[in-house]
């Protein structure tokens, strides 16, 4: 077997694929304490969301710059879309446009790690549960820690509420900044309100599975399965300039501090989601 | 140090601290103590007596008694290590029941005769980070200060939360004694024969459907090395003791060469539930509970105390994985079935050129 007739580009290939197999088989890959698989990540989670965020919603990227080369950020995001396929969308573009190529650690509900399965997706991709030690932790570790302060009211609202911030509860997400001496980067992602229209919700059904919404969109749940492949709505991502903290660093159990920042930053990203609203007239174009 | 009794010494972690303790010429006295004489190969190592030290004297009392009292009284006992807190009831006589008996009842009897007499100084307890309990609101790493959410179902977890509860009564009451307590995650090693072990030693896996924990191990030298530091020195507090890192629990079954079978989590916790009669899986709600949520600990504390670090839970497992039977999917084999591929492929393609 010469080794020159070998050498070209379907044979490395084939031979790095059937490597990475071995790997898996053998368990020979590293986890993170918070269980995140930096190589599961990049080689089989990304590929499979490059598609739907390239093609599908054709996503585009402004102040990318924004986000720190290294160190840690927190990156606050509005939140939409009946099934939360903004936080995916996201961590890929902070993944595929920053020049570090940096992974957006996300922070997730108690249900989402509730859940079968979806707990151990979301933490093998690098999430973990939306508290306030896992948040200082990864921040401490100089790590990108993303949010999304209106949690389920944000994600399970109607389609006439779309681009209307919603609540930012407790503020738990300032005080983890505050703590660690983190930037805030606010985030306005406009598109992901059009993919699932949520024009009705089952309560007594939702009760019943034990959910915070059972959604009715104008597909589902009348088109079967075919109900569950998104709108193909155009999407915007801006990063915001950051916020620093440090001036702050000391009042982390302040009510009043912590308020009027959580004020200020929802209040940045509730206008850049006008302006960008502005340049994308047509949801759909 | 002049007296140190060891309770526990009947099993693999007791003698060995107390083996270790008494090769140490700056310990005076061992006094070991089980309700039961020790198997053969641990007595061997309670009797083994390098630089002809004196061995460990082995006592028979029963903890649940206050037995316990006159032997720590007699001996003027300057510290106190309890490790007999069993884990599992596999082989235990009196199965759940007697565990339970001899780790609660028999750490108020331990720590009320330590209460009691005046020479004790210090005191080591052996608890486990069962202590967090399981719950899905947990954060992802428990330090030493984070509180149990729910009450855990698991019967040893159970066990613990009632010790450490007794430790912090006798903290109370005797605050001159340096108490510490070690909470310890489940020990492996080439030597060590626990219910995990055996779980892992198993061609084919049990693990829940749809849920992936990550888990945490520690060599069963480093426990050894912490306990024996933890008299020799002056460590009072609570510390987790865990192998930094981790390892899911299907990247261990791998690379332990294991097939995972995966099982509803219900059908676990109904075998668990009728394992307490009946042993069929080796299943306890513990280890169903661990399997469903994991637990990582963080060890800074540890490491800025005592100045030493365990070896890593990979490593540690890897040593256990090597005392024992490759499994079907070992390293190896895999390795050559993806050599035999690559050739195949290759020879295809060539042979198309």
């Amino acid at each position: 077997m010469a080794g020159t007739e070998h050498s070209d580009v379907w044979d490395r290939r084939v031979a790095s694929a059937l490597a990475l197999v071995r790997r898996r088989l053998t368990g020979q890959y590293e986890v993170d304490e918070f269980g995140f698989d930096a190589e599961l990540t990049e080689e089989v989670f990304y590929p499979a969301l490059r598609p739907a965020y390239r093609k599908w919603f054709r996503v585009e990227v402004s102040g990318v710059q924004n986000l720190p080369l290294t160190g840690s950020a927190l990156v606050v995001s509005n939140h939409s879309g009946t099934v939360p396929v903004d936080s995916l969308m996201l961590a890929l573009a902070v993944h595929d446009e920053h020049p570090a190529r940096r992974h957006l650690r996300l922070l997730g509900a108690d249900l989402v790690f509730r859940t079968p399965f979806l707990s151990e997706l979301a933490r093998k991709t690098g999430g973990t549960l939306a508290c306030n030690p896992d948040a200082e932790r990864l921040l401490g570790s100089g790590e990108l820690v993303g949010v999304f302060p209106e949690g389920f009211k944000g994600v399970g609202k109607r389609y006439t509420q779309r681009y209307q911030l919603q609540r930012f509860g407790r503020g738990g997400f300032v005080s983890a900044a505050l703590r660690t001496g983190a930037p805030i980067v606010p985030v306005a992602i406009v598109g992901a309100e059009e993919i699932y229209p949520m024009v009705g919700d089952l309560k007594p059904l939702a009760r019943l599975l034990g959910t915070p919404y059972f959604p009715i969109t104008p597909t589902f749940p009348w088109l079967g399965p075919l109900g569950l492949v998104p709108l193909p709505s155009k999407w915007l991502i801006e990063f915001g300039e950051p916020i620093d903290t440090m001036p702050w660093h000391d009042q982390a159990d302040d009510p009043v501090v912590i308020f009027n920042l959580a004020d200020q930053v929802r209040e940045t990203i509730q206008q850049a989601l006008h302006k960008l609203l502005k340049q994308r007239p047509d949801p759909f174009g | 140090m002049r007296t140190v009794v060891v309770t526990g010494v009947g099993r693999f972690l007791g003698a060995n601290v107390a083996a270790r303790l008494a090769a140490d010429p700056g310990v005076g006295r061992v006094i070991g103590v089980d309700h039961a004489p020790a198997p053969d190969d641990l007595e061997e190592a309670l009797d083994r007596t390098p630089s002809g030290h004196a061995s460990v004297v082995v006592v028979h009392a029963d903890l649940r008694t206050s037995e316990i009292a006159d032997v720590i009284a007699d001996a003027k006992a300057d510290a106190v290590v309890h490790l007999a807190v069993v884990t599992s009831p596999d082989g235990y006589p009196g199965g759940r029941a007697g565990m339970k008996e001899q780790n609660v009842i028999g750490t108020m009897q331990v720590l009320a005769a330590c209460q009691q007499a005046p020479s004790v100084r210090k005191v080591v307890i052996r608890s486990s980070t069962a202590a967090y309990g399981a719950s899905f609101r947990d954060p992802a790493i428990f330090t030493e200060d984070t509180e149990p959410r729910e009450v855990p179902r698991g019967g040893f977890a159970r066990d613990i939360l009632d010790i450490e509860g007794y430790v912090r009564g006798f903290r109370r009451r005797r605050p001159d004694v340096a108490a510490t307590v070690l909470r310890f995650v489940p020990f492996v090693g080439g030597r060590v024969n626990t219910r995990l072990t055996r779980y892992f030693a198993q061609p084919a896996v049990p693990t829940v459907i749809g849920r992936d924990p990550r888990l945490q191990f520690l060599h069963i030298d480093d426990a050894i090395e912490v306990l024996y530091r933890s008299i020799t020195e002056d460590h009072p507090g609570t510390f987790n003791v865990a192998g930094p890192g981790v390892l899911l629990l299907s990247q261990a079954i791998r690379r332990a060469g294991r097939l995972a079978v995966p099982v509803l989590e219900f059908g676990m916790s109904g075998a668990a539930a009728l394992a307490k009669r009946v042993n069929i899986l080796g299943l306890s709600l513990d280890q169903v509970d661990l399997f469903v949520h994991g637990r990582v600990v963080d060890i800074s504390r540890l490491i800025k105390e005592y100045g030493y670090t365990p070896r890593s839970t990979a490593d540690a497992f890897v040593d256990f994985v090597q005392a024992r039977e490759p499994g079907v999917l070992h390293a190896e084999r895999v390795a050559a079935a993806e050599r035999a591929i690559l050739d195949g492929i290759r020879q295809v393609r060539s042979g198309r050129n």
